[in-house]
């Protein structure tokens, strides 16, 4: 760090010390990290080039296993962009005190990923070129369709809706002058934080965060529906839409979890993330655990009641079949180990809860894989016979470019906006004292 | 109104798959190699396939040529986000080739699985090149390909009975592997027409249709084995 860069970080009060601090500090460590990330983005990408160059014959996709790992990792990545949205929208409008540190660190996921997410169906294109059909022969009544638009809604609003509380933080950045003063000029807009300001900004946040809950919903039901409107056996189902929502809503808050554990050591902010918030958001992935058990509970034992036969080659390919490791991997992942973990509080501390949250990240993706692939290699005519997948090296270097291309700009973010909101860090320290009267006042006995 | 239709006899059918090979050559499919097929690469718009019936040592092959269905109700359709699949008033189900982004969608969505890929672009050996159809256009890679009941035929015939001042006849309009077929089991023509064969053999008591209860509504009917 340069002196007088750290001079001017001195003058700053203690929050935006050690908040803005990742900004202007950068340890060799993550130049490593970037480097590695960046190395296997670019390996994805020469892989996307070869796949381009010589058709979608270089992936291990096949008749009847037309859809593999982009659509897999497309609905993945998808539900993890509801880690934002919906716990920062839902924690504000339920005025949950304790949301103020970790909303800017979720709305940054949502963002990042969407984009990540939306490229995964364009990847999966035989014809990329012609991606544009989309909008010039626009067919309403196709569910991708819906998807184009539910999609674009949602990255839409959910990047005003992380770029307006983003506003007096970028401000405080401008005037203290540590770093590119030009840049955050231009991205401050003008926001001098007068008490007018802030309650225009305020009022706007509050509708968004209200706006932004129906499109999060409609995205992931809609990403289900993609499956339910055909008529494959085990897709077919009215349960989708709910169930990709929840599931979306689980996998999003397991993301947040990780990634808030990863931050909270990698730039110290136990002042911010504390054990606290990683009791709480652990007590929402055991209510998602075992709102997770019940809708798959639902599907399978309906599925299996009705006993119709297409719908049963695939049940029992998952249950006790050729996908019986992935399904009971993910019924793992996905609910023994986060209800284990989380159902005490003595395992709900930071390590406890990103060890759920890894295992609901892989059980997750798992999930999708098992919507995925079953259903498509047992085609409906059972003289088809059975068909096979087996990813080619391709779709693996994709999916790892994916990963690493997310985490690397999620790196990079982190050193350009303060993954903490100073403002309402601040606000929550002012409004000690009116939330208590509001906490008392739930209990005051009336006369 | 005119609804193109066929009706297919499993009892005549050898399982020869003369109508495999007759579709192949008629539309410009390229045979892909051995490893390729057997990834599930392999196109047959037609394909005859085949049932095992029976305990061993009492054991038959049935066989069942299957095309697609060209459904009255087809699911392919209003999944596509492009309108690149198409049903047209005389109710052959259509793919506009230039138009079709290689999403994959149709192909899910087809409970007949009759929708083929084109994992690769089109390959020839030098010594077949020219023996391929210049009425049919060539798929190139990243696009759905599928049976067309050969409708190119359809357009030429109509032409040309245009030219003589005639109505088309069923003999005028017949699909490749319909011409083919060696022991006549599969008929084709206008299903709404008394006239043609296919009109009678619809109401055969041994008729019945591929899934049926999903509400398709194939127009590719099936007479079963007599018993």
């Amino acid at each position: 760090m340069h002196r007088d860069v750290a001079e001017k970080l001195a003058k700053l009060p203690p929050d935006e010390q050690v908040l803005l601090r990742p900004l202007v500090d950068t340890s060799r460590w993550f130049y490593v990290g970037a480097a590695v990330c960046g190395a296997i983005t670019l390996w994805g990408i020469i892989a996307y080039v070869l796949q381009v160059r010589y058709g979608l014959g270089r992936t291990g996709l096949n008749r009847p296993e037309y859809w593999g790992i982009y659509i897999i990792c497309f609905v993945f990545f998808i539900g993890i962009s509801h880690a934002g949205t919906l716990i920062s929208a839902i924690l504000r409008i339920s005025k949950a005190e304790w949301r103020r540190s970790i909303t800017r660190s979720a709305e940054l996921i949502t963002v990042l990923v969407i984009g990540f997410g939306a490229i995964q169906p364009v990847i999966d294109l035989g014809r990329p070129d012609r991606v544009l059909n989309v909008l010039f022969h626009a067919q309403p009544l196709s569910p991708l369709l819906w998807d184009v638009v539910s999609i674009g809604l949602y990255f839409f609003s959910c990047t005003i809706y992380l770029y307006l509380p983003l506003l007096p933080d970028l401000a405080v950045i401008r005037d203290s002058g540590i770093k590119a003063p030009r840049l955050y000029r231009f991205l401050a807009a003008g926001y001098r934080d007068t008490p007018a300001q802030r309650l225009q900004l305020e009022r706007a946040i509050g509708v968004l965060s209200i706006i932004v809950i129906p499109i999060a919903v409609s995205v992931h039901t809609v990403i289900g529906w993609i499956f339910a409107m055909t008529l494959r056996p085990m897709w077919h189902s009215t349960i989708f839409g709910p169930y990709f929502v929840m599931g979306a809503i689980y996998s999003g808050i397991a993301a947040i979890l990780v990634a808030m554990a990863v931050l909270r050591r990698v730039y110290r902010l136990e002042g911010y993330f504390k054990e606290v918030h990683f009791d709480y958001l652990g007590r929402l992935l055991l209510i998602f655990s075992l709102l997770w058990f019940y809708f798959t509970f639902a599907e399978y034992l309906t599925a299996f009641y009705g006993g119709e036969p297409g719908e049963m080659r695939t049940f029992w390919a998952k249950l006790t079949g050729r996908f019986a490791v992935p399904f009971w991997a993910m019924v793992a992942g996905c609910f023994v180990i986060p209800l284990a973990l989380m159902s005490r509080q003595a395992t709900r501390t930071p390590v406890g809860t990103s060890i759920a949250g890894i295992a609901v990240v892989i059980g997750m993706w798992l999930e999708r894989y098992n919507i995925v692939v079953p259903t498509s290699v047992n085609p409906r005519w059972e003289i088809e016979g059975v068909g096979h997948y087996l990813p080619s090296w391709i779709e693996l270097s994709i999916m790892a470019a994916t990963f690493s291309g997310f985490i690397l700009l999620y790196m990079i973010a982190t050193k350009f906006v303060p993954i903490v909101s100073i403002w309402e860090i601040k606000e929550g320290r002012a409004s000690v004292q009116e939330v208590a009267e509001r906490v008392a006042h739930y209990s005051e006995r009336v006369a | 109104m005119t609804r193109w239709g066929m009706v297919i006899d499993l009892a005549r059918c050898t399982g020869c798959a003369a109508c495999e090979v007759a579709c192949k050559s008629e539309n410009n499919i390229p045979t892909v190699s051995p490893d390729q097929a057997e990834m599930g690469r392999a196109t047959s718009w037609m394909r005859v396939m085949a049932e095992p019936k029976g305990a061993f040592p009492d054991t038959t092959l049935e066989f069942y040529p299957r095309p697609c269905m060209h459904c009255d109700n087809p699911p392919c359709i209003k999944v596509c986000p492009v309108r690149a699949t198409y049903i047209d008033p005389e109710g052959i189900v259509g793919q506009i080739y230039p138009r079709c982004i290689g999403c994959r969608y149709c192909a899910n969505a087809c409970p007949y699985t009759v929708k083929y890929f084109n994992w690769y672009g089109p390959e020839w050996p030098e010594s077949e090149r020219q023996y391929r159809n210049p009425d049919v256009s060539v798929r190139a890679k990243g696009v759905i390909e599928k049976c067309t009941f050969c409708h190119h035929r359809l357009q030429k015939a109509r032409e040309d009975a245009r030219a003589q001042g005639r109505q088309l006849r069923e003999e005028d309009y017949q699909p490749a592997c319909a011409e083919i077929c060696p022991t006549d089991a599969i008929v084709f023509g206008d299903l709404d027409n008394p006239t043609h064969r296919v009109a009678e053999l619809k109401e055969d008591p041994r008729v019945m249709r591929l899934m049926e209860d999903l509400g398709t509504q194939p127009k590719v009917y099936y007479l079963r084995q007599r018993t």
